[in-house]
């Protein structure tokens, strides 16, 4: 096997697009948990549909390039199939902000051992700048007819916190390694665990600017109270100018899903015998 | 021959599929064969529940017109159903609701009170009175119901004993001979066979989002599947449910999902997924009344063409259509098995009365196993893709954990190592290799033999059918002499089998739960001569008697 973990697929990402700071903080996160013993064929990769799906391609371990907003009802499949799995989702905000809505609230309320690192430009790009549920009210794209007032954005992590997810995080791709950190402490959280990672979209929302003079890390945060972590989240609505905080935002250990839901399995043999003694039994 | 019909009637909530299921199990252990038909309005509580069980000493998969037993809970039943009940029918009826009718009295609802059961026992009551009423021993019904009767048996018997003893025999009928259990045969409804056959080949997983009438298969998985080791999963959507099922294939899981047409249409986005993926998944799509919520809790045939191209883009698959419970199980095994030899989805494509009716079947006529598929049984030596050409477009399935091995699986066109192409060689490339699965996969559907000639083989007149209708045309054509006709695999459509089987007859009749004849129409597309279709649209089966007058007025 080919032990690069870069394939040769040609990238075709815009310069400077933040989705270059996420694939290789994937891919050093991945090189260090194969250094602990993980075996590299226990890593899967689910990606969505959009500009972020593109890592599929070009992350050579064994990958699902799955549908737009599904990414994460897939990888809840792979997951239950096999517990054992390092199941990774990395999805657009289009793409499970929007479309993907329901099946990421569901990760969160089955605390499924999944980590998704949303990759949050909030814009659609590969679609050519159309807003997303994250865009500033005031971003309109070519969707909007003129002379529409803004539509403002919701705050997800607000809707992940009441979802019941045990894991949130906040990154930022030009804090390349704290973003680092905080998805392989999302890896090894047992549980759902969410990464929301603000990245600019070099064509069509290039805010490096305001980011870099609004991002902090609190000091003193502790992230297993409920009540600081829902204050925090609450300080920027992703529209207004407010600081944004960044690093692990709340965490909290729960049963999880493939724990509580998936049975023991039976082989082939002894299911035969099952049908066999249910049909004796029917008699 | 022996061929009765009974009918019990009452509201949501009286237990009248319970109550069908005990009188069918009544006969079906002295060796007769019997066929209910279960006929309920979308609601929880009130409106008008009837079970018709058919019981027959020759197999039988279809209503009669004509009630020999009535047995009235409530006045609706009393009031609807009299007019089809024969002059010398056994008539009992629940006193308490009803007066002055015609038939023998039973105070159902003051005997229970009496006995201090709860009210869902005015069932066991009228059975045990009914079962009196013909002449059968008390032992017997006390055996059947202790086997039967889940919960409160000692409360349930003497509202029984009860029932029992406030009729006298009115009539035994020739056909009981003994009570003593004979034969093998059991009863299983067609949504238990789908879901048996599933298991008996090998399935690891069932995810599915509740809608009538496929919720039996998801409900009787989820009961047995602590024992049979299979996890079951209730998502947020049938899109959740496709996705996962999709995701479980990836994983390793032997996994299928099921649902009607309106949840299908949230599946076929998965389901194409599937297909460019090449990940096998099983999905069970239980036809009911549509356009769109239709009428929930009534059969249609009218998906036939939808599940042939559902999804986007053009991909092989298998659809196979069961008739009864027995083809149900057999059906449901050899779908996922093939699903999984050829890694494309499979469609086990039933109808509201295959999927809700209870059929007899006898366990020695259904095929010893099928052989679960093995995830893999082809080499993974040497660089792995997920893709590599083969000469019959099926590569070797491996999947995450299995040593050395890179998956990448795309539901976007790719290259053999399943990373995303745009050129036009690799695009075609892709297309073409799925397709190259067609021929062994048509084989596959030849080897089943997978066309069922029923009747008069040489007979001049030939029905066309599927589904549930299949078990009508089946008597039918006995009675009338003349040919039918039943395809149990539709995709890969099976032409030449279904050619030969209509062979030079003089007139072919279509009989399908539609208004524009599907069969009839794919048939013509492949060349076989269709000349009239009967269509029956309003929601409910035909019954043998009402399509036997439909085909003497086509044929005389």
């Amino acid at each position: 096997m080919n032990q690069s973990f870069i394939t040769d697929a040609q990238n075709t990402w815009c310069m400077g697009c933040g989705n270059f700071a996420i694939l290789h903080a994937i891919k050093d996160v991945i090189v260090g948990l194969i250094e602990d013993g993980v075996p590299r064929e226990s890593i899967v990769l689910v990606a969505g549909i959009g500009c972020h799906g593109k890592i599929a391609d070009y992350l050579n371990i064994s990958t699902f390039y799955s549908l737009h907003g599904r990414a994460l009802a897939v990888a809840t499949g792979i997951k239950i199939a096999n517990p054992d799995l390092t199941v990774i989702c990395t999805v657009g905000d289009g793409d499970s902000y929007a479309e993907g809505l329901a099946h990421l609230i569901f990760a969160a309320k089955r605390n499924i051992d999944i980590t998704a690192i949303v990759h949050n430009n909030r814009v659609y790009g590969l679609t050519k700048g159309q807003y997303t549920p994250t865009s500033p009210g005031t971003y309109h794209g070519k969707s909007i007819p003129k002379g529409v007032s803004d539509d403002p954005p919701f705050n997800p992590l607000e809707i992940l916190l009441c979802s019941g997810c045990g894991f949130l995080a906040r990154g930022y791709t030009q804090r390349q390694e704290q973003l680092t950190d905080l998805i392989r402490e999302a890896i090894v959280h047992k549980g759902f665990s969410v990464v929301d990672t603000l990245q600019i979209c070099a064509s069509f929302l290039d805010i490096g600017d305001f980011y870099n003079e609004r991002v902090y890390v609190p000091a003193g945060h502790n992230p297993e109270d409920f009540d600081a972590a829902c204050r925090i989240v609450g300080e920027w609505d992703y529209d207004g100018d407010a600081p944004i905080a960044l690093g692990t935002l709340y965490r909290k250990e729960m049963p999880t899903y493939e724990g509580r839901f998936r049975v023991l399995q039976k082989n082939d043999v002894e299911r035969a015998k099952l049908v066999e003694k249910i049909m004796r039994e029917r008699r | 021959m022996a061929d009765y019909s009974v009918l019990i009637g009452g509201k949501a909530g009286d237990g009248i599929n319970r109550a069908g299921q005990v009188i069918a199990k009544v006969f079906t252990r002295l060796g007769f064969y019997c066929y209910i038909y279960y006929d309920y309005p979308s609601l929880i509580r009130g409106g008008h529940n009837f079970s018709v069980v058919r019981i027959a000493d020759h197999p039988i998969g279809g209503r009669r017109d004509g009630i020999d037993v009535l047995l009235a809970l409530d006045a609706t039943t009393l009031k609807q159903h009299r007019s089809s009940a024969r002059k010398d029918a056994v008539v009992l009826y629940n006193a308490d609701l009803i007066h002055n009718a015609e038939g023998t009295a039973v105070s159902l609802q003051s005997i229970v009170t009496e006995e201090g059961g709860s009210p869902v026992m005015a069932n066991t009551c009228i059975i045990a009175a009914f079962c009196k009423s013909i002449g059968i021993g008390w032992d017997y019904v006390e055996e059947i119901l202790r086997s039967e009767v889940p919960h409160e048996i000692e409360k349930n018997l003497r509202v029984a004993r009860r029932g029992y003893a406030a009729v006298d025999i009115e009539k035994h009928p020739s056909f009981l001979v003994s009570e003593e259990p004979v034969g093998e045969k059991i009863l299983m409804t067609g949504n238990e066979g789908v879901a048996l056959g599933l298991v008996a080949a090998g399935l690891d997983g069932y995810v599915a989002y509740p809608m009538s009438p496929s919720t039996g298969i998801l409900h009787y998985i989820a009961e047995i599947a602590e024992e049979a080791g299979i996890t079951v999963i209730q998502p947020e959507s049938e899109i959740a449910a496709m996705n996962m099922t999709v995701g479980m294939a990836y994983g390793g899981f032997r996994a299928a999902t099921g649902t009607a047409g309106g949840g299908f249409n949230l599946m076929t986005e998965g389901l194409s997924l599937a297909a460019m993926a090449e990940l096998p998944v099983t999905v069970i799509l239980a036809q009911r009344v549509g356009p769109s919520t239709g009428t929930p809790t009534y059969t249609a045939q009218a998906d036939l063409h939808y599940a042939i191209h559902a999804g986007n883009g053009e991909f092989p698959r298998f659809i196979f259509a069961p008739g009864d419970a027995a083809q149900a199980y057999e059906c449901a095994g050899h779908a996922l098995r093939l699903s999984w030899k050829y890694q494309v989805p499979s469609i086990i494509l039933t109808d509201k009365t295959l999927a809700e009716s209870t059929y007899t079947v006898e366990p020695s006529n259904l095929p010893d196993s099928i052989p679960a598929q093995p995830m893999n049984d082809r080499n993974l030596e040497g660089l792995y893709e997920r893709y590599i050409d083969a000469e019959d477009g099926v590569s070797p399935y491996a999947i995450p954990g299995d040593i050395g091995v890179t998956i990448k699986v795309n539901s976007k066109t790719h290259n053999p190592d399943g990373i995303s192409t745009d050129t036009a060689e690799g695009v075609a490339r892709c297309t073409e290799k799925q397709m190259r699965k067609l021929p062994a996969m048509r084989q596959e559907i030849s080897d089943l033999r997978p066309v069922i000639i029923y009747g008069n083989p040489d007979a001049e007149i030939c029905i066309l059918c599927w589904g549930s209708n299949a078990q009508l045309c089946r008597e039918v054509a006995g009675h009338l002499g003349i040919k039918a006709v039943q395809p149990l695999a539709l995709w890969p459509f099976p032409a030449g089998e279904v050619s030969d089987a209509v062979g030079d007859s003089w007139m072919v009749i279509s009989v399908e739960d539609n208004y524009t004849g599907q069969l009839a129409e794919l048939a013509r597309n492949h060349g076989i001569r269709v000349d009239l279709h009967i269509p029956k649209y309003d929601g409910r089966p035909h019954t043998i008697d009402g399509l036997m007058e439909l085909l003497w007025g086509m044929v005389a």
